[in-house]
């Protein structure tokens, strides 16, 4: 294809595939093809739901009242999107690597562990100084242990899939242990905790707002998880050691150094939702942490492509899912797992759609006109 | 007769807990090996697991014949298989990343469905007792041995066997060695490996069917916690071997056995530490077991996750 002279592509052109438009057509494939599967996945769920009998319609008016409709339920849903945040990132990190890490619900658990056990000891510092620490000591943990995931995959060649989800059920393990043995609470009798955070380490709402602080440092991450794969050379040369590891090595890139460093930071946002979680949601660390927000987190991901601007609305979205379950429940007898399904019929779409990209003329402006 | 066995009740227990606790494993683990010699790799089986185990269960339940729940479970878990293998079949459509979505499907589905079978009792699947040698009662206790263990050591040895001098498992071979020595041969490598998807997750769906029937022998939400995944890890310790496949289960059994025969004797320090022996012996094993250059031995050629 010869490059149209700059002299003709005037806006009577707009169809070259050198055009604005040509550019906008390009890019928005991502976009369009995402979205087309997500309304695929909710389309094959109403089919799911008449066949039992219930309204699809009535269950999305559902969905729509109790994640988006009113101002209580844009907080409800937005107190939840802040876990869905930080897990999805755990995801999307090491994904730019070609790395599938599935466990970031143990990064949670341990995270938050760390952060109830630490708030313990720094029960007499002022909060403005211990606060950052608790997010610190979550955060360092959650690196630790999915960094332990990367550094087993480069030095050992152990599958990063299956490693991460086998250390999420040890670290759900060891929470439990730590939190009915040395770390607990006598008062906890029926669910054994730390000890609750003194007030001044508890992290608040927002001003005027029922939703805490997590959501705004998880959208920051987001956006500099954004910056540093799409801005920097760190981000450039992950792009490349996992679209091909050999190529990487023979360009002299630290794929070691890499891998560990993404997994490790992933872990990092991980672990800070764990952190979130007990100084901000519920005042100690229990076994509420391994409530699944690190598999949601897995889908969110992946429905964002990998992309850490795309995780903020999409996990907005899926958050408002999981704030409607109980008015779902009461109103629509459904069992609290409906929401699990609906997530699995989303995640598979998502998956599928992956065939359709380059299929669409529409998208390829350089075959608009054959 | 009751006797004190003194700290010999442990090794006992876990003997015991090591036949219990196996079966799950063994079954899946065999699912595993017939879909991954075929090239693909089908993480979902955590999710068939469970699904069977619901499925199982209610059918017993319902029908009053644990074996109609064994057979509903292993329909249940082809039709989980199908759909994975038939998904797979779509150009760019990645196995390991849709075995994560149908684990989370399938366990949807189980707790959607399963609901109504949290409460009521289904009857149990029948075991022969083994021990009658012995006259203490906890070797008597180990060694009831469910009829589904039996069934699960025939079909390691009958897989071996087909793998080894059957044309179907040599076509299978073939099929997971190399796509195009497949398609020269004029085999049509997706519909093989979609059938052997299936015919593993109908191994999957008959474990945990085992799950709900026999040990532990109910319903619930907390079913499974992870076998299905350990499996998968279980097949690559195993080296794609069928009979290798036996002896790793009871391993692995073993290991989860030892929380609660640590208990039985009345240590409960540590009690969830115990509980996370088999999962770090797991994650041990491959460690062990992986290596960042050479392929595994014995990995078929096609299989995504030794690349």
């Amino acid at each position: 294809m010869a490059l149209a002279d700059p002299a003709e592509t005037g806006p009577r052109d707009w169809l070259s595939p050198d055009g604005r438009v040509a550019g906008l057509a390009r890019r928005s494939e991502a976009f369009v093809i995402p979205v087309m599967a997500l309304v695929a996945g909710l389309a094959v769920f109403g089919v799911f739901l008449l066949f039992l009998g219930k309204s699809p319609a009535d269950f999305y008016a559902l969905v729509y009242r109790a994640g988006f409709g009113t101002s209580f339920s844009w907080q409800n849903t937005l107190s939840r999107t802040a876990p869905l945040l930080f897990a999805a990132l755990c995801v999307a990190l090491p994904a730019r690597l070609g790395l599938v890490v599935i466990g970031g619900e143990g990064a949670i658990v341990l995270g938050g562990v760390a952060a109830g056990a630490l708030a313990g000891l720094l029960a007499p510092w002022p909060g403005a100084l211990a606060i950052p620490m608790l997010a610190l000591a979550g955060a360092l943990t959650g690196a630790i242990w999915i960094g332990a995931v990367g550094w087993l995959r480069h030095v050992r060649g152990v599958n990063e899939t299956i490693a991460s989800l086998l250390m999420s059920y040890i670290a759900i393990a060891l929470m439990n242990h730590l939190v009915e043995g040395p770390f607990r609470d006598p008062a906890s009798l029926n669910k054994p905790s730390t000890a609750p955070l003194a007030d001044h380490l508890r992290i608040g709402d927002i001003p005027g707002w029922d939703v805490h602080w997590g959501l705004v440092v998880g959208v920051l991450c987001c956006v500099a998880a954004w910056v540093l794969i799409d801005r920097t050379t760190w981000g450039f040369a992950a792009r490349i050691a996992g679209g091909n590891v050999r190529a990487a090595q023979v360009q002299g890139l630290p794929v070691g150094r890499l891998i560990i460093g993404f997994t490790a930071l992933g872990g990092a946002f991980a672990g800070l939702a764990g952190a979130f979680e007990v100084a901000a949601v519920h005042g100690s660390a229990n076994a509420s942490l391994a409530s699944g927000y690190g598999f949601t987190g897995i889908l969110i991901a992946f429905l964002a492509r990998h992309n850490p601007l795309a995780i903020i609305p999409v996990a907005v979205l899926l958050a408002g899912f999981e704030a409607s379950s109980g008015l779902i429940q009461r109103r629509m007898d459904l069992p609290d797992a409906t929401v699990l399904v609906l997530q699995g019929f989303v995640f598979i779409a998502i998956l599928l759609s992956e065939a359709l990209y380059g299929r669409f003329r529409i998208f390829a402006p350089e075959r608009w006109r054959t | 007769m009751e006797s004190d066995l003194g700290l010999w009740a442990i090794p006992v227990a876990i003997i015991g807990g090591a036949i219990r606790v196996s079966t799950p494993f063994l079954f899946v683990s065999l699912g595993e090996v017939l879909t991954e010699r075929s090239g693909r790799i089908n993480l979902g089986l955590e999710g068939t697991l469970v699904f069977g185990a619901m499925a199982g269960y209610a059918i017993a339940y319902l029908t009053g014949s644990p074996w109609a729940g064994v057979g509903g479970a292993a329909l249940a878990g082809a039709f989980f298989g199908l759909i994975h293998g038939v998904l797979c079949s779509i150009p760019k459509v990645n196995d390991i990343a849709l075995g994560i979505a149908m684990m989370l499907l399938g366990m949807g589905l189980a707790f959607f469905f399963g609901k109504p079978f949290i409460q009521p009792v289904a009857p149990d699947l029948p075991a022969i007792s083994l021990g009658g040698w012995s006259d203490l009662t906890q070797v008597q206790a180990a060694l009831r041995v469910n009829v589904l263990f039996l069934v699960g050591i025939a079909l390691a040895f009958a897989l071996w066997w087909m793998f080894r001098a059957t044309r179907i498992g040599l076509i299978l071979r073939v099929v997971g060695d190399s796509t195009d020595a497949a398609r020269a041969m004029g085999l049509r490598p997706s519909l093989i490996r979609t059938l052997a998807t299936a015919a593993g997750g109908a191994f999957a769906g008959v474990g945990g069917a085992y799950l709900s029937l026999y040990y532990p022998g109910s319903w619930n939400e907390g079913i499974s916690s992870g076998q299905g995944l350990m499996a998968v890890a279980l097949v690559i310790f195993a080296r794609w071997n069928p009979i290798a496949c036996f002896g790793a289960a009871l391993l692995f059994g073993g290991a989860g056995a030892l929380g609660p025969a640590l208990q039985s004797v009345g240590v409960s320090e540590g009690y969830y530490l115990y509980f996370a022996a088999p999962y770090v012996l797991t994650l041990g094993v491959l460690i062990a077991i992986s290596s960042k250059t050479k392929a595994m031995t014995g990995a078929p050629g096609e299989l995504s996750i030794t690349k």
